[in-house]
């Protein structure tokens, strides 16, 4: 291997550096300072003669003496079970103080596209225990589902939570099953605050969902060119656990909007014609290169599920970033800061949100025969009554019609009694749907006509009495 | 120019910088999108840019490794697709490899790197039929023989369209039944040409046909609100666009499911892995309500997921388009769903950026709008060169960003598509599905189609079409004043005309594509449940008129049966017993 004294220039995260041989795109690259620290990098672009390297702990400390090497390959993630219950840095270097980790295997870390071929199409209902998501959005193993937050809202409790009681039943079920998969939560933080990381630590520990975790940690003060490469490890990891140790692996990347901001820092320094809002025209397909690794591979037992968390600046979410996001995922959860000032807890607005998979994963067989109706039905009941809000504020209660203030009532019990249910109960789905039943049982029968007839006959609540009960709750 | 490298002959070149997709060779000997072998891998790619000697190829595989010093070696041929029986019950990826194939050869889930693969099985034996004989003067383009390819499709082997000039026959002086694999001749002809069922079309240049006609048959896709209100010929183009979550894959999906066209060719262009496992994995189950085949016996795949490489994902719309006019070119009528074209114009600006081209609008190449109107134009009802009449019908979704129709993508499209399915957030969020805005979506083929439906449907088509349309108009102008002064304020007439607009919207505009039997809804049931609402409609006024206070016109009971007409198997009957009750029951109000 050679060494290289050839810096020519130092731009931002980049070093561009005179070379002899040929050196491979996405190559690694160690530079060694003349304070002796050695910082590590990836080849960016590769021209005869010069490349240019991305370098991931940050470009200080580098000067034109610095000396540079060229590792000849591409960037490897050391995977082993062990890895559960450590805790690494961004890069994938433990900083738990625990035993040195003795790979199984090195993988590639940009991991291949699955051939759509191989795929199985995911349809396992995994039970979060959280009524807006099992439910109104369902959640199924092999899916992405992000999180579309804004900053100040409660989504880490959120994520929390699902990682939490995802948990349970999984293992339960694998106990009957004679496959026995068990269930691993791979956590990757990029840029967030020690604090909120200390908050996952500490919910991680408390819970003992630690040892059965893997925590990637790339802090705020953390170099920010090094997160692009946590997701890209995180997920070499959860594949490896998944399709190749039957771990169902639930995945949660937070924040994906400050992994964002670095492939736009990359993209200026590189001097890149900017797409939109500054940032590269390739972040589709770069965003496509992680999300698209979740998924259930046929023949294998594990699965990959991925939950990003988004916080959409200004709470747009035409913003580029949830943007884009939200055409790669399946689907879309809102915290909406208008619920969280309200007080619900998880503050998930239900309308906006979707999960593409719900429909193959739900019904008869699968959790309960009525459970598309009941959603399809609260969904439609609860836009109405949020619409006859508005008109609520212009002529009053007064003017509107008996029916109108049903649907009025039902929107108002739809967030108190179904949505709020706290960070810290976990509803399993019998009593999601039976709380469904409850509200959807204050409007008339006939207004139930995305329901199946047969299951309004089986589940509707003919007796005033429970109706009453749920509005003298608000 | 390196004179070491130029006594060489082969035209080979040799790496000089690489970035992402875009790999630059020097002294490559190529032409205008050659395709090209790049690196030790022999990574596949396409010439995209000659300067001076250096040459840029856009890569259809990942480059992690690749560097400069690595050779590049010319085919000297365009980027082409194989043509032959085969194509159908097939899922590719975008430069048209076998995805079931590249399975089994790189053994793994994974898609490695550098693994080619024909795209028809090219030792397969196929039963052949000979339609013409020893003497027979054949043209370009004319059918020698057939092949069952699948249950449903016989694939008709053809004269190359390029092995004659135009107005040139020749005779036939070989030809036998028997079987045969793709490569072999079947067929000789007086001028020497070999006939053989495999054909290499380059993807970039639309197949010859004789003339383009005025489409005049609506390709009827079982889904009321675009049968009913806003129909596409065959031979059509479409737009699909909308906001992530308002449902363009599942009407793409329905599209394929459920028009009736004789071919499908679905290109997944830069969206998800899982849903094209969906269609891997539905289709072959699902029955074709043609004829109760499998839907995959009629179908072709393309899956260029959103993370298999980029410059794979700007070629795999061309890819499926030139297998469309293939099947065009036998007399079928073949439908081409795109999703999405967004993403396809997305690589367009990605290879572009890398080019450092001089940038259009919001970072597209300036020759998006072009490269748009020359896919689209490919579609059409054509009379081919064999004297068959085919079509294509070109059906392409958009995602808008922010879901806003201004951009670039969705108004280059919107000038030259002639259908125009908009969809709407507002519509998904509250679960009214499928969500195509019915104020602003439009049709231009509806004049031309009306003679099919009034022959084939019923002769009022176009006066019930109106009716509906007319309704939902009055309803969007009197929501506004509904907004600012609730529904009582307004006055009997328009309170009803509300009820009967919302059956309209609830009833007849809804669809739900998971329910086994409302997911296909053929035109006379359209029909049908477009009646029961006017029935409603006529009688309620006639009520109203007669003194009947609007709440209990509003209140009767058989009324609400109107939205389970689409659950119901044995609609006609339901239907008929629906509105005389709606009739009995409105009648005995006064």
């Amino acid at each position: 291997m050679k060494e290289y004294q050839t810096i020519t220039e130092i731009s931002g995260p980049l070093v561009y550096a005179e070379v002899d041989e040929a050196i491979g795109y996405d190559e690694i690259v160690e530079i060694e300072t003349a304070q002796g620290e050695t910082l590590r990098g990836q080849v960016l672009e590769s021209s005869e003669g010069v490349v240019a390297i991305q370098v991931f702990e940050g470009t200080s400390g580098i000067d034109q003496n610095a000396s540079v090497r060229f590792l000849g390959e591409t960037m490897k993630m050391p995977v082993t079970e062990d890895l559960l219950g450590r805790v690494l840095d961004g890069s994938g270097r433990p900083i738990d103080d625990g035993p040195e980790i003795v790979p199984e295997e090195r993988q590639d870390i940009v991991g291949a596209a699955i051939n759509p071929y191989s795929r199985e199409y995911p349809e396992e209902f995994i039970e979060t225990g959280v009524s807006a998501i099992d439910g109104m959005n369902t959640l199924v193993r092999g899916q992405k589902l992000p999180i579309f937050s804004s900053s100040g809202q409660p989504h880490s409790e959120l994520a929390m939570q699902i990682a939490r009681q995802a948990s349970v039943p999984e293992e339960e079920e694998g106990g009957d099953e004679e496959e026995g998969s068990e269930f691993a939560v791979i956590f990757g933080a990029m840029g967030i605050t020690a604090e909120e990381a200390n908050e996952f630590m500490e919910d991680f520990e408390r819970t003992g969902a630690l040892e059965r975790s893997v925590v990637f940690m790339n802090l705020a003060d953390d170099p920010a060119v090094e997160r692009t490469v946590t997701p890209r490890m995180v997920l070499t990891t959860a594949e490896y656990l998944a399709f190749e140790k039957d771990y169902h692996v639930l995945v949660i990347l937070t924040d994906m909007t400050n992994y964002c901001e670095a492939l736009r820092e990359i993209g200026a320094a590189r001097e890149e014609v900017p797409g939109r809002r500054g940032y590269p025209g390739y972040m589709y397909t770069d965003l496509a290169q992680l999300y698209e690794r979740a998924g259930r591979i046929e023949g294998r037992e594990g699965s990959v599920t991925q939950i990003p968390i988004l916080t959409m600046p200004g709470d747009d979410d035409t913003h580029p970033i949830p943007d884009l996001t939200g055409y790669i995922t399946e689907g879309q959860i809102y915290v909406d800061p208008d619920l969280n000032s309200q007080g619900l807890e998880p503050p998930v607005n239900v309308l906006p949100s979707l999960s593409r998979l719900m429909d193959d994963g739900i019904g008869e067989g699968l959790t309960r025969a009525d459970h598309g109706g009941v959603s399809d039905q609260m969904y439609a009941a609860y836009a109405e009554g949020e619409d006859l809000r508005d008109l609520v504020n212009i002529v009053g209660r007064e003017a509107l019609s008996e029916r109108d203030n049903k649907y009025l009532d039902f929107a108002d019990a739809f967030e108190t009694e179904f949505v709020d249910q706290g960070f810290d109960t976990n509803r399993d789905l019998e009593e999601t749907l039976e709380i469904g039943w409850d509200l959807l049982s204050m409007l008339p029968k006939e207004e139930l006509n995305r329901v199946d007839e047969e299951y309004i006959e089986e589940y509707y609540r003919e007796d005033d009495s429970e109706r009453e009960v749920v509005e003298a709750a608000d | 120019m390196s004179k070491a490298e130029s006594t060489e002959t082969t035209g080979d070149g040799v790496i000089q910088s690489v970035s992402g997709p875009v790999v630059s060779a020097r002294d490559l000997d190529a032409r205008m999108n050659d395709v090209v072998y790049v690196g030790d891998e022999g990574l596949m790619g396409e010439v995209i840019e000659i300067e001076g000697n250096i040459t840029t190829v856009q890569v259809y595989e990942e480059t992690s490794g690749v560097g400069p010093g690595e050779p590049v070696e010319n085919t000297g041929e365009p980027l082409s697709v194989d043509l032959g029986p085969g194509m159908l019950d097939a899922i590719y990826d975008g430069v048209q490899r076998p995805l079931d194939v590249l399975e089994g050869k790189m053994g793994s889930p994974y898609l490695d790197r550098g693994v080619d693969a024909p795209g028809i099985d090219l030792e397969k034996e196929w039963e052949f039929e000979p339609t013409v004989e020893v003497g027979d003067e054949v043209g370009r383009g004319d059918v020698v023989g057939i092949v069952e390819e699948t249950v449903t499709i016989d694939h008709k082997v053809m004269v190359p369209p390029d092995a004659l000039e135009e107005d040139e026959t020749a005779e036939v002086v070989a030809i036998e039944p028997g079987s045969f694999d793709v490569t072999e001749a079947v067929a000789e002809l007086s001028n020497g040409t070999e006939v053989s069922m495999h054909q290499e079309w380059p993807v970039r240049e639309p197949r010859p046909s004789a003339n383009k006609k005025t489409p005049r048959t609506p390709l009827v896709s079982g889904q009321r609100i675009l049968d009913g209100l806003f129909p596409i010929a065959k031979g059509g183009t479409a737009a699909i666009p909308g906001p992530f979550g308002s449902g363009k894959t599942v009407t793409q999906h329905q599209l394929a499911k459920y028009a009736d066209a004789d071919i499908i060719v679905y290109v997944g262009c830069g969206e998800r892995g899982n849903e094209m496992t969906e269609v891997i994995e539905d289709f072959p189950e699902l029955e074709d309500p043609a004829n109760g085949n499998p839907l995959m016996a009629r179908t072709s795949l393309i899956a260029n997921t959103s993370n298999m490489p980029v410059a794979a994902r700007e070629s795999c719309i061309y890819t499926g388009i030139t297998i469309a006019e293939y099947y065009r070119d036998m007399g079928y009528d073949v439908a081409l769903m795109a999703d999405s074209t967004s993403r396809w114009a997305e690589a367009m600006r990605e290879i572009s950026s890398r080019l450092e081209e001089m940038p259009g609008e919001e970072g597209y190449p300036a020759y998006l709008a072009a490269r748009l109107a020359q896919f689209y134009e490919r579609a059409g009802y054509f009379e081919n060169v064999n004297g068959t009449e085919g079509s294509v019908s070109a059906i392409g979704a958009v995602s808008p960003p922010g879901g806003d129709f201004s951009e670039p993508v969705t108004q280059n499209t919107l000038r030259i598509v002639k259908t125009f399915w908009a969809l709407d957030a507002d519509l998904a969020e509250r679960r009214h599905f499928p969500s195509i805005n019915w104020n602003e979506s439009y049709s231009l083929y509806k004049n031309q189609l009306d003679p099919w439906f009034q022959e084939n449907v019923s002769e009022d088509w176009p006066e019930k079409r109106q009716w509906a349309v007319d309704v939902l108009d009055e309803e969007t102008e009197l929501q506004e004043i509904v907004q600012l002064v609730g529904k009582d304020a307004l006055p009997d007439d328009q309170q009803l005309t509300l009820e009967v607009a919302r059956y309209l919207r609830e009833a007849y505009l809804q669809q739900n594509a998971f329910h086994p039997v409302d997911t296909y809804c053929p035109p006379e049931k359209t029909y049908l449940m477009l009646t029961t609402i006017e029935t409603f409609n006529d009688e309620a006024f006639d009520a109203l008129e007669a003194g009947v206070p609007v709440e209990e016109i509003i209140d009767v009971e058989s009324v609400p049966r109107i939205n389970r007409i689409g659950v119901q198997e044995d609609y006609e009957e339901y239907v008929e017993e629906l509105k005389a009750d709606i009739t009995e029951e409105l009648r005995s109000l006064y």
